[in-house]
């Protein structure tokens, strides 16, 4: 039924308590919210600046004591609203929505391309609470755009692979390039990715070829975030329900959107670009 | 009990079972339309296609209420020649469609109806009871003259038949269904969402962009029933109905009122696709159990 216990699916309103900057030009957004404290990685909010629009963010970070946050990069009008606002300003959140990752490898590979990192940090945090160290791949244009850098080398160590597409730190090029010279030398399980989808597309193809599973955070347009309107539909899928981690079987349903055509807001599909 | 059949006849159109997905939910891709099918729909029911492309409100677009969830999409859609290609596709795999459209003048209904015709739909579902948008597009159906309008206008140039999707929010809907049976109508669909709205005491402001939404889910099943009722009492030909159907419970309350078949969306948000397939497992068992052996047999026994 349809009633209070649903509260995850109504929106709540919230303060801001604490504003982080991360990389160059993305803001961590902390605040108080018990559903969010319980999420899973993997999963997202739809997030409101009462004066702009709502949009979606994955979690990157929750827990016990009820604190969670989001990672903003400016893009357009609507995160640019969330990037300016204050500690004590209000917000509106629902969610957690959508499936979130399963953690199913006992030696996983985790490959990370730009803010696609937010997902991706959570995951190996509770991959290291289970005793289990990932292998992780932090993939960015350059050495000043990469988030949670210090998080992720306080928790991996040596297990933290950099890779910048200017070669200004680590490996030069992309993340998934990095990830194919690692696979190569070594064993996995299984492989987690969120990021560019063109760089998803490259990781994917290469699992396919190595016989591993892989599950890959997607995006597209969501209206709604309760599987109802469609506006996020990749194959039959709806990303913001069935996803937003698609799994290897998923993914070959919708091989041929993927990393090529998304619905626009009017259901047109366009060109995916990167 | 072989003999035991679902199977029901809408004017030029027969379904395997009573059992549709409604107008919005999940209708702007051919491949979820196909798992809404696939799930055991009847027939299938697009997203409301107009002639121009729209991209909808801005978000908040939908928000959960008690008993319910109230939306403001604004009817976002690709646009009718966009997705005629949607329908062949539809229409390649044998899948039984039915169009809902809308537009922004008579002649725009006329032009929308005329491209879903040739694209080859089942049945065009014309929708003059969206409560979000401007009232030229949306509340048209707020009027018996306006309905008879539009129906007969749009009659002129369909080639399939025409179901008149009505609104709740009027005096007297039986009126306005006897005017959409005046204008030629082939079938009523009773009905759209309640015109609602949701205020957040801190923001101190409404939540949707739009301020005002329509209400979908259980809260608006009752209100939804009686329309029903009062419609299958006005007029002579097949009505649909539509609004808070969660169970085969919630199917069968609106054949024993009237309804020829059912239109199924918000119950799509808790259940799966498959919630289409166990309704009509449900009408099924409750057929058999009552000693029925077509659903027509119990549509309008609640008198």
């Amino acid at each position: 039924m349809l009633g209070s216990q649903d509260r995850h699916e109504q929106m709540r309103v919230t303060r801001i308590i604490a504003l982080t900057d991360e990389a160059t030009d993305m803001r961590g957004l902390h605040f108080i919210d018990t559903l969010c404290a319980q999420a899973k990685p993997g999963q997202y909010i739809m997030i409101w600046n009462p004066e702009a629009e709502e949009v979606p963010m994955s979690l990157a970070s929750f827990s016990r004591d009820g604190t969670s946050s989001v990672l903003v990069r400016e893009v357009g009008e609507s995160t640019r609203a969330l990037c300016g606002m204050n500690k004590g300003d209000k917000i509106g959140i629902r969610g957690p929505f959508g499936n979130g990752y399963v953690l199913q490898g006992k030696s996983p590979l985790i490959v990370s391309g730009g803010t696609g990192v937010v997902t991706l940090v959570p995951l190996a945090e509770e991959y290291v609470a289970k005793g289990i160290r990932p292998t992780f791949v932090l993939g960015a244009r350059n050495e000043k755009l990469l988030p949670f850098r210090e998080r992720l080398e306080n928790l991996l160590g040596k297990d933290l692979h950099i890779s910048t597409d200017d070669g200004s730190i680590g490996f030069k090029g992309y993340a998934s390039e990095l990830a194919k010279e690692i696979m190569g030398e070594r064993k996995f399980d299984s492989v987690y990715t969120c990021g560019p989808e063109l760089m998803m597309v490259s990781l994917f193809k290469e699992t396919e070829k190595l016989g591993l599973n892989i599950q890959a955070s997607l995006e597209r347009y969501i209206k709604c975030a309760v599987g109802l309107c469609g506006s996020c539909a990749i194959g039959p899928y709806r990303v913001c329900k069935d996803g937003p981690v698609f799994t290897t079987e998923m993914l070959r349903k919708v091989y041929d959107e993927f990393g090529k055509s998304r619905l626009d807001p009017s259901g047109q599909a366009i060109r995916v670009e990167h | 009990m072989s003999q035991l059949s679902l199977a029901v006849e809408l004017p030029g159109i027969r379904l395997r079972n009573p059992v549709l997905n409604a107008a919005g939910i999940l209708g702007l891709s051919t491949k979820l339309l196909k798992r809404v099918y696939e799930g055991g729909a009847g027939a299938v029911v697009t997203k409301s296609i107009g002639l121009h492309q729209r991209h909808g409100h801005d978000n908040p677009t939908l928000v959960s209420v008690e008993g319910g969830v109230l939306n403001a999409m604004g009817l976002p859609n690709p646009g009718a020649e966009y997705f005629v290609d949607i329908i062949k596709e539809l229409k390649s795999e044998s899948i039984p469609v039915v169009a809902s459209f809308f537009g922004a003048t008579i002649e725009e209904f006329k032009n929308v109806a005329d491209i879903l015709s040739e694209a080859g739909v089942d049945a065009l579902e014309l929708n003059c009871s969206c409560p979000n948008v401007a009232e030229e597009m949306g509340m048209l159906g707020a009027d018996p003259l306006n309905t008879e309008k539009v129906t007969a206008a749009v009659k002129e140039v369909a080639k399939p038949p025409v179901f008149v999707k009505l609104s709740p929010n009027v005096t007297d809907i039986g009126e306005i269904a006897r005017a959409a049976e005046k204008g030629g109508a082939d079938a009523i669909t009773a009905v759209n969402t309640l015109k609602g709205m949701a205020v957040d005491i801190d923001l101190m402001r409404p939540i949707l962009t739009n301020v005002t939404g329509g209400l979908s889910g259980p809260a608006l099943k009752p209100v939804a029933l009686r329309c029903v009722y009062e419609v299958s009492n006005a007029v002579n030909i097949p009505v649909i109905g539509c609004g808070g159907i969660m169970s085969w419970r919630d199917a069968i309350e609106y054949l024993l009122c009237g309804a020829t078949a059912v239109e199924m969306g918000t119950a799509v948000m808790t259940k799966s696709f498959d919630v289409y397939g166990a309704v009509a497992d449900g009408i099924r068992r409750y057929l058999r159990e009552n000693g029925f052996k077509e659903v027509k047999e119990i549509v309008g026994l609640a008198r």
